[in-house]
């Protein structure tokens, strides 16, 4: 690949290495938790508590998984 | 309003995690390799994320606070959980060590040339870069976050000047610092910040305001707690009681 598609390729993996890391469903069940988030403020629902359950148990899950992998 | 201290403390933090590599690479390179390539390299490496710290504070003072907050405590939300789940499963499988080994510039060859020597150059460049450009990250968008730019840098570069001397000074220690451990309460902190700007960038109201900062950490602490001593009963195959 010539040098400037190798740069914009390299930096596109740096970004999604640094952003998602080793577990892309996290960061996509936070993507959906903040759309979730935004739909029930809208509509004048309490929505704070749904990011914090989504860490705790997306961490869970993620934990479990990476554990099992390892076994 | 996130106080002076949150952001010195949580940038501190941060940086000396990737400082840790950092000095580990660059004092290897510059123990092997001879100093002065080394020193210039390292002067370079620097160069590029003062501009890139430049560059991009610049940019983010440009947007208003509001989206600022959605888009920066999203990113440090997703980056943050990374780092929580990376330590705990550290923590729980090596507790306090630090990182340990050999140096990774151990084997290098001796340089006994003159002048510019462009394998201690790069070595110490690419070490100080790839392991800054994160904290660079980390240390402009939480800074931007927070509205306290400045405070930010000072803790970020701190860091790595402390971690830096002590790197210098007793090259053995800087391996024995509880990396794992750094890891996961920075891993905590920026879930928390990560949690309460996102949410305030929607617009959603917390019980309590800025009062409830301390809440979420409290929480995710436990949580961490709580995935550590799990881990460790996987690991040694016990069960929950039923």
């Amino acid at each position: 690949m010539p040098p400037p598609f190798s740069w914009i390729v390299a930096i596109g993996r740096f970004l999604y290495n640094f952003i998602v890391g080793d577990d892309w469903t996290m960061a996509a069940a936070v993507a959906i938790g903040l759309m979730l988030t935004a739909v029930l403020n809208v509509n004048h629902i309490v929505a704070w508590w749904l990011i914090p359950l989504i860490v705790v148990s997306m961490l869970g899950i993620s934990l479990r998984r990476a554990s099992r992998k390892a076994r | 309003m996130t106080g002076l201290w949150a952001v010195l403390i949580t940038t501190f933090l941060a940086s000396a995690v990737e400082a840790i590599e950092m000095v580990t690479i660059v004092v290897g390179v510059g123990a092997t390799r001879g100093w002065r390539s080394t020193v210039i390299g390292v002067a370079s490496g620097f160069g590029v994320l003062a501009v890139t710290v430049v560059i991009l504070g610049a940019a983010l003072s440009a947007i208003p606070i509001g989206p600022l907050r959605l888009v920066i405590g999203a990113l440090l939300l997703v980056f943050g959980l990374q780092w929580f789940r990376k330590g705990v499963m550290r923590v729980a499988a090596r507790g306090l060590a630090g990182i340990g080994g050999s140096d990774p510039q151990g084997d290098a060859d001796q340089w006994r040339g003159v002048g510019m020597d462009w394998t201690a150059w790069f070595l110490a460049f690419k070490g100080v870069v790839l392991e800054g450009l994160e904290v660079a990250i980390i240390v402009v968008s939480f800074g931007a976050g927070a509205n306290q730019l400045g405070g930010a840098v000072i803790g970020g570069v701190g860091a790595i000047i402390i971690v830096g001397g002590i790197g210098l000074l007793l090259h053995r220690t800087v391996r024995r610092i509880p990396r794992s451990l750094l890891q996961l309460i920075v891993g905590v902190l920026l879930t928390t910040f990560g949690t309460f700007w996102a949410l305030e960038g929607l617009g959603v109201e917390w019980p309590g305001g800025d009062a409830s900062i301390p809440g979420l950490l409290v929480v995710y602490a436990a949580t961490a707690l709580f995935y550590i001593t799990l881990e460790r009963n996987r690991a040694l195959g016990l069960r929950p009681a039923a």
